[in-house]
């Protein structure tokens, strides 16, 4: 008997670590693979997964992900019964307010879930790019009557002190947490995915919402105080699928580049396993007769007359006559002109990079103010940005959203920020 | 049918109005089943011109390959006053027409209308050609199917039209842009498709006058591989080339795999063509796959076509 499953997608991170691309819009409507966002891939395994009850619980910037996922037509989500909703926070009569952690959002839609019945409620992040059944994960669940189980992925052990870790006994029970470890005592890293009875979630929500000197946080609270009281049974799933958190700028700029290597791990062509977006409509992509193009994935819309090696182009971008674009990804309706150099960087939305422009030369100086955000040699450029002809752009800059050609005195060295005036 | 479905793609999935699909159907008084002609066509399906408050009429073709803005025609035939306005040209260089509209005009009127058998080398003495788009009054047109189509005459342009001509105002719009009639034959569709190829076609059928829509299949973005060599080329979603591809059109979900070459050819969806395969001139259907190591070779003014699913 199928039992009645709803989803969470918490979708409310701001994503500081990926710069000037999350200024204005939230983490899970970053454009990533060439024509989706960063949510499609929750929100197409939930439906491929068979899961029509989808909340998405929206915080930081939300607007161009609401415009996204409108009524859900892509996904199939606009139903009668069930569909996916934009979960907000909103104000009631007694408290509600601003989503305090990722408990707290959940617990502030104790209704919505109710209004549903579900014996099952599956715990996601809109943050993460991967492909997964959560019909195994659910299975698995209920095979071991768990009160929760939380999907977790081997690592190194040297990776380890990046990841929430599990410590798990013989039957993959979890008996401790450790945030961030030093001394792993378990290679098993938390992927953020949690599926819970209903009954047992809604009662430690309400309980953690109770604790004053809580955080409200899943891996931080609920998760450690159920093993540290003995208050329920967690269970750790081992996925071995393709999963990864893009949540860093040299993550993002990885994980697109990994999909124009031969057989890319995550394989977007499976057609029992669609990934589902919403775009609009391009005429197919042309490539020029002087254009080179190889281990790329271009994509709709797109006009290409230049070359281009290793990189991910959006719909509806071009590349004029004499480009050289590598190891980048530049995303939809953004214009290249002629004679232009890119090498390693990541280039928003309807952005114009003018004739004979140089985006990654020289060598690579740490970013004067934010060092730990714009590393790894990318040069990041964000959406609706204008870059005046000619102008050559060093290592770790980052050049920000809405610049214009006047918000240039020259060359721009490694590691600066150009910010726009108004 | 499962193309246009409920046409929510073209947002015509309405409360008001939308899309309907108007087929033949049996009945005690056209036991045929069938159209006999295009008024006919229009006649047997009246009731769409019953209902709904609009009162006016567009028709047009489904095989013509065009791009304007028909709200424009529309206000010219709301200003002018004409009884009915039809789409013209005088650029018939590049037109093809199996049987062809000749009009001669004065002063934006159509005073001649002669039909003849195409092609058409010069247009003698008239001035025009109609591109079988027409905008005319609802209650008109019912009036003119009623007063022809029960006495045997089917035909729109040749029974119900043509001689009126004198009693109403038939006024010409002029429309020069890029025009296709793509059923004339394999290898008008085939230059049809490539045509796609020359930029300003391009932009004149995809840019301008707003988007053109279709049914989405949310296939992943098209990849490029390490051996694959293109130029001058369109590619649709879901298409994988890892050979050379010169000159050509490939749809949806096409495979060109390492080693092979596809020059100057049209593939549809979901083309195979496998390693080494060479394929020149030609129109693949669906589906179709060239197998390792074939080369298939067509002309470029008579392409070959393969038929669904058909392996070579």
């Amino acid at each position: 008997m199928a039992k009645k499953v709803v989803a969470l997608i918490l979708a409310g991170g701001q994503g500081t670590r990926l710069g000037i691309l999350t200024d204005e819009i939230a983490k899970p409507a970053v454009p990533f693979g060439g024509k989706y966002r960063i949510i499609d891939f929750a929100l197409s395994n939930c439906v491929n997964s068979g899961i029509y009850t989808v909340g998405v619980l929206t915080q930081y910037r939300p607007h161009v992900l609401s415009k996204h996922i409108g009524i859900g037509r892509p996904w199939d989500l606009d139903r009668k019964d069930g569909g996916v909703v934009i979960l907000p926070p909103y104000v009631a009569q007694d408290d509600s307010n601003w989503y305090k952690g990722t408990a707290n959002a959940v617990y502030q839609n104790i209704d919505y879930i109710d209004a549903y019945n579900p014996e099952i409620v599956v715990v996601l992040s809109g943050d993460h790019i991967y492909s997964m059944d959560y019909n195994e994960m659910i299975d698995y669940h209920l095979s071991k009557g768990a009160d929760g189980t939380v999907a977790c992925m081997r690592v190194p052990l040297s990776e380890a002190h990046r990841f929430g870790m599990m410590v798990t006994d013989f039957e993959n029970r979890i008996v401790d947490f450790q945030e961030k470890p030093e001394k792993p005592r378990s290679d098993l890293a938390s992927l953020g995915i949690y599926v819970f009875n209903w009954s047992f979630l809604k009662e430690r929500l309400i309980e953690d919402e109770q604790t004053p000197e809580s955080s409200n946080d899943f891996g931080k609270n609920i998760l450690p105080e159920t093993v540290d009281r003995d208050l329920g049974k967690l269970f750790a799933f081992v996925f071995e699928g393709y999963w990864r958190d893009v949540g860093t700028l040299q993550a993002l700029w990885e994980s697109n580049i990994e999909l124009t290597r031969p057989i890319p791990p995550l394989n977007l062509h499976d057609p029992t396993w669609r990934f589902y977006t919403q775009t609009e409509e391009y005429l197919p992509a042309y490539v020029g007769r002087s254009s080179r193009v190889r281990n790329s994935l271009i994509n709709e819309g797109a006009e290409i007359y230049g070359r281009v090696d290793s990189s991910v182009i959006f719909q509806g971008v071009q590349i004029g006559e004499g480009s050289v674009v590598r190891n980048s990804v530049i995303m939809t309706n953004t214009r290249i002109g002629k004679g232009v150099l890119i090498d390693k960087a990541i280039v928003g939305e309807n952005s114009v990079i003018n004739d004979d422009c140089v985006l990654g030369y020289g060598e690579e100086v740490p970013h004067e103010t934010h060092p730990g955000i714009y590393d790894s040699g990318l040069v990041v450029v964000g959406y609706d940005a204008v870059i005046s002809a000619g102008i050559k752009i060093g290592k770790n800059c980052a050049i920000a959203n809405h610049v214009r050609e006047g918000d240039f005195s020259g060359d721009v060295p490694g590691g600066k920020t150009i910010a726009a005036k108004e | 049918m499962d193309h246009i479905g409920s046409g929510k793609e073209w947002d015509l999935d309405r409360k008001q109005g939308g899309l309907f699909i108007l087929q033949p159907y049996y009945s005690p008084y056209n036991p045929s089943m069938g159209y006999k002609g295009t008024a006919d066509a229009i006649f047997q399906n009246i009731n769409i011109l019953r209902r709904g408050n609009e009162d006016y009429v567009m028709i047009g073709s489904g095989d013509h390959i065009f791009k304007t803005d028909l709200g424009e025609v529309f206000r010219y035939h709301l200003e002018t006053g004409s009884d009915i306005t039809v789409l013209t040209s005088s650029n018939i260089d590049n037109y093809n027409f199996g049987n062809v509209s000749l009009l001669k005009c004065k002063e934006g009127r159509v005073i001649e209308w002669i039909e003849r058998e195409g092609p058409v080398e010069d247009l003698g003495g008239s001035n025009c050609v109609a591109l079988g788009v027409y905008f005319m009054n609802k209650f008109l047109l019912r009036e003119l199917l009623y007063s022809t189509v029960p006495n045997g005459e089917n035909e729109l342009v040749k029974g119900v039209i043509i001689p009126n001509l004198t009693s109403l105002n038939v006024r010409e719009y002029r429309y020069n842009g890029y025009w296709r009639d793509i059923k004339q034959s394999k290898s008008c569709y085939y230059r049809t498709n490539l045509d796609i190829l020359n930029p300003e076609i391009r932009r004149e059928l995809f840019y301008e006058h707003g988007r053109v829509f279709t049914k989405l299949k949310d296939l992943p973005p098209p990849k490029i591989t390490g051996t694959a060599f293109i130029s001058n080329s369109v590619i649709a979603d879901g298409c994988v080339v890892g050979g050379r591809l010169e000159d050509s059109v490939l749809f949806r979900d096409t495979r060109v795999l390492a080693g092979a070459t596809v020059k100057g050819s049209v593939l549809l969806e979901g083309c195979i063509v496998e390693e080494g395969a060479y394929v020149e001139n030609v129109i693949l259907d669906k589906y179709c796959t060239v197998r390792s190591g074939k080369s298939f070779i067509g002309e470029q003014s008579d392409p070959t076509v393969i038929e669904k699913h058909g392996v070579i």
